[in-house]
């Protein structure tokens, strides 16, 4: 587990399903800076596909994953 | 070296040209969808597509047309002066999103019920939830006019949705050629 990376907002996504976790951090991405880390946490499987996918085409940066306790974390950089 | 000068300069020309017409034909990041089906079920597709794309940093159209129109219909409006064509097609199609129905295990509509249920369990946004959604991200909605004429609806009883407005097949058109992704449910 990769403690290095620290985020500067977190967003608890936890229960919410397709399409909300994807729509919520498109948006709550512009909350940090250019440069900074958003944490999106969610319980959705789906994520671990759509999170890379929306990163891809969006622009930005996941720089890491980790799931524990049926729990997805999902470091995004913002890069645009 | 003057006549070559000429020359490219006139290739450049041509080049900037042609350029210039190809980019005018370069789809937009834009997603149409033509919602043709008044189930619940498509109707959810479509609009967890529409603001999934949306998020994906696409413009999104939507056009309604045929029995998905009675979806956008608001059931606490109600319109006086229809024919009687007009009253039986609003009386016998759903009023509004709470009321459209299952594609498939709708069961007099209790397997409806039982899908709106688990969806409220399972933290699922509900169809007019989705549409509300929908308006706030900026989704356009164009409601075909053939279909309100076809079957009496007047546009005083359709929901108040951010961006609605009512056309043709060449809206649809026009913005379909300007889509890069276009889908029919």
């Amino acid at each position: 587990m990769s403690e290095a990376v620290r985020a500067d907002k977190v967003m608890d996504l936890k229960g919410l399903p397709c399409p909300m976790p994807v729509v919520k951090v498109s948006k709550g991405i512009k909350d940090v800076a250019v440069g900074q880390i958003l944490e999106a946490q969610t319980t959705d499987p789906g994520s671990l596909t759509d999170f890379p996918a929306w990163a891809r085409t969006s622009g930005n940066e996941i720089v890491d994953t980790i799931q524990e306790n049926g729990i997805i974390r999902i470091f995004i950089r913002r890069k645009v | 070296m003057t006549h070559d000068l000429a020359t490219v300069e006139k290739q450049v020309a041509e080049m900037r040209a042609q350029l210039e017409s190809l980019q005018k034909r370069v789809p937009s990041n834009k997603l149409s969808m033509v919602v043709f089906s008044g189930d619940l079920d498509r109707a959810l597709a479509a609009f967890i597509i529409a603001t999934g794309a949306v998020a994906m940093g696409m413009e999104v159209v939507m056009f309604f047309t045929f029995w998905a129109t009675p979806i956008l219909r608001d059931p606490a409006k109600k319109v006086e002066d229809k024919d009687l064509m007009g009253k039986m097609f609003g009386t016998m199609l759903p009023k509004g999103a709470c009321s459209v129905k299952l594609s498939k295990m709708n069961m007099g509509g209790l397997g409806t019920a039982m899908m709106k249920n688990l969806m409220k369990q399972k933290n699922v946004a509900s169809l007019e939830q989705m549409i509300a959604l929908a308006g706030e991200l900026g989704v356009q909605i164009y409601v075909c006019e053939l279909s309100m004429e076809l079957m009496g609806f007047k546009r005083e009883e359709m929901i108040q949705y951010p961006s609605m407005d009512f056309c043709g097949v060449a809206k649809f058109l026009e913005e379909a050629m300007d889509s890069r992704v276009q889908l029919f449910i």
